[in-house]
């Protein structure tokens, strides 16, 4: 193994970075009758992090698995590392790191034997299995809790635990699904901070999430996906150019009718959006529109000028919000 | 490469030996770091044993000594520890393959993580049916060491008694793998529970089988613990014949179409 103490930003596995690792051409998923993934296009490079952003349901976990080669496709083509998730499945499963949606640790064994039992099914030696994961239970700041079973560790402690486990191969795509949901701020930025070290050691990263800042902070790429399709791929930034002003203006008003709030807002800025709980102002200048908000006779209880983000990409591509309330 | 190549036809998947070795080797894990279960798989043998003790001595006053066909007349409490031991082989197979592996498969999501790795499903049920077995042959083996020290068996019979009974493991790990893949919930088990009670009070365990009406005795005759009792027996008490030789290939018929069948219906539930 190059190791996890190795030296970063060194790429250990000989292959180019940009080059292709996932492509994936119309690629469908069906379960009976429902279609979970719905005809994707995507490519995934080596050395990027690559995310699906999408609100529950979207198709994010199966499109996952089946780049995890525990799902097989039900059309379309698919190749991870150049090769077929159904026939060579175990050859590319030997090159992949996984951290599934849900823990699926251990629960009877410590959190070190979790590491070399599933070390073996890799067919690494004993001697390596417990030499690689001392080496990553410190990389993930668990060395102290090595010989604790994993059902008294929390939330955060079992994610890094199971990301740990997803790099004892010494991975060339390490695939996250949902790395930080339900975790408290702390602890999320904990996992960040570890998903960056790897990304800079040259490992390509595939991550889901409903996260905005965790998109937008870790990915190089991403897709939106609603409803089994992607609605946009790009950079984070450049989507948000692409779709979105450059600002937006939330109005929070306390008794009124929003729908008729809005008419009254009409051709001020780009355009509005009616939320349950505000309205949003597109504009690219959102300091300079407020007073015309006033000067329509509208008196906002709340009013918030802030830069545009992928959430309000998100909004505009789907007509919904990503995370629901 | 025998392995690898048996494996293909019986689950019709790669089996790569040393993958089965890693899963058995998790199973193995926990024997070794928890000791509380090291006590729980050997509780298990108890079981065949107070039968040996409590039905041993009571019938046993009670009906005498049992003539054999070769005209030596044994105790019967040398007459039903052969039985005894193939249920305890049973029991113990039976144990890790239905409970324990059943929980796995459904509650724990084990083998969702395992099968993230280059392991198939079928080396999975094969890793599981070495497990259960190596359980079978625990409680097994400490049920022959049991019968040595009561001289219902000589170590010589016993070391041949002991090749039968890990046979029973196999097919009885075999069935129960199978037998999960079907089960609902729970609540199933209860029934399994109570097929597994019948085999043992019927399978000519405590009464030759000629005492039974003869459809009940035909009956009896196509379930697969009574072939583990004739074997045991007959390793144990002779003789061994051709009828040994149909025990011997029933019991490996069902292991092999069992596992087919676990094999399968493993990659159908856990590659969706
Ligand atoms: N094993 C399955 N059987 C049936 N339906 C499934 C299965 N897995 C996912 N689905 C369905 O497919 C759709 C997409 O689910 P999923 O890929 O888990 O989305 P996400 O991860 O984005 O929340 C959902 O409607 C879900 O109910
Ligand atoms: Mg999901």
């Amino acid at each position: 193994m190059t190791g996890i103490s190795a030296t970063p930003a060194v790429h250990g596995h000989g292959l180019a970075t940009g080059e292709p690792v996932v492509r994936a051409r119309s690629l469908v998923k069906r379960f009976g009758d429902i279609t979970a993934v719905d005809g994707v296009d995507f490519t995934i490079r080596s050395g990027e992090a690559f995310g699906f952003l999408g609100r529950n349901g979207a198709g994010k976990t199966s499109t996952m698995r089946m780049i995890g080669c525990v799902s097989p496709p039900s059309d379309g083509r698919l190749t991870v590392l150049g090769m077929d998730p159904v026939r060579e499945g175990a050859s590319v499963r030997a090159r992949l790191g996984v951290c599934p949606q849900e823990d699926n640790l251990d629960l009877e064994l410590t959190a070190r034997q979790n590491l070399t039992t599933y070390a073996r099914y890799f067919r690494i030696t004993r001697a390596e299995a417990r030499r690689r994961a001392d080496d990553l239970l410190r990389f993930v700041q668990l060395d102290d809790r090595a010989a604790s079973k994993v059902e008294p560790l929390s939330g955060g402690m079992k994610r890094r635990l199971t990301i740990a486990r997803a790099l004892i191969n010494d991975p060339e795509i390490v695939l996250l699904d949902e790395p930080t949901t339900g975790l408290d701020p702390q602890a999320r930025h904990l996992v960040w901070e570890r998903l960056f070290q790897l990304k800079q050691r040259g490992i390509t990263l595939v991550l889901t999430t409903h996260y905005m800042e965790e998109a937008e902070q870790l990915c190089d790429r991403l897709v939106i996906m609603d409803g089994g399709r992607i609605v946009a791929q790009d950079a984070p930034r450049a989507l948000i150019d692409a779709h979105c002003t450059k600002e937006v203006v939330e109005l929070r008003f306390a008794a009124e009718d929003h729908e008729s709030c809005a008419d009254k807002l009409v051709g001020i800025g780009s355009h509005v959006e009616v939320l349950p709980d505000r309205l949003l102002l597109y504009t690219d200048d959102g300091d300079a529109i407020v007073p015309t908000v006033y000067e329509r006779g509208l008196r906002p209880s709340g009013v918030l000028v802030r830069r545009s983000g992928l959430e309000d990409v998100f909004l505009h591509l789907t007509g919904r919000t990503l995370v629901e309330a | 490469m025998v392995a690898v190549m048996l494996g293909r036809v019986v689950a019709g998947d790669v089996v790569r030996p040393a993958h089965v070795g890693a899963v058995t080797a998790r199973d193995l894990t926990l024997i070794r770091s928890a000791g509380s279960y090291f006590w729980l798989v050997l509780s298990g043998f108890a079981e065949p044993l107070l039968y040996l003790l409590a039905v041993g001595w009571g019938v046993g006053s009670l009906v005498g000594a049992i003539p054999l066909e070769d005209g030596r007349s044994i105790s019967y409490q040398a007459f039903i520890a052969p039985a005894l031991l193939a249920t305890s082989a049973m029991n113990g197979a039976l144990a890790e393959a239905t409970i324990n592996f059943f929980a796995k498969l459904r509650y724990l999501k084990h083998y969702d993580s395992v099968l993230n790795t280059p392991v198939t499903p079928a080396e999975v049920a094969f890793g599981e049916l070495m497990w259960a077995t190596i359980r079978g042959a625990l409680y097994s083996g400490a049920f022959l060491l049991v019968m040595i020290m009561m001289g219902l068996v000589t170590p010589w019979a016993a070391l041949a008694a002991f090749p039968a009974a890990l046979l029973i493991c196999l097919a009885f790990s075999a069935v129960g793998l199978a037998m999960s893949t079907f089960m609902r919930d729970w609540s199933d088990f209860e029934y399994s529970g109570v097929v597994q009670f019948a085999l043992f009070v019927f399978s000519g365990t405590f009464v030759p089988l000629s005492v039974f009406p003869e459809p009940a005795r035909i009956l009896v005759e196509l379930t697969p613990l009574y072939h583990g009792v004739e074997l045991t027996r007959a390793m144990t008490l002779g003789p061994l014949d051709s009828t040994s030789l149909v025990n011997l290939l029933y019991l490996l018929v069902l292991m092999v179409a069992a596992t087919a069948v676990a094999a399968r219906r493993m990659r159908r539930r856990l590659r969706r």
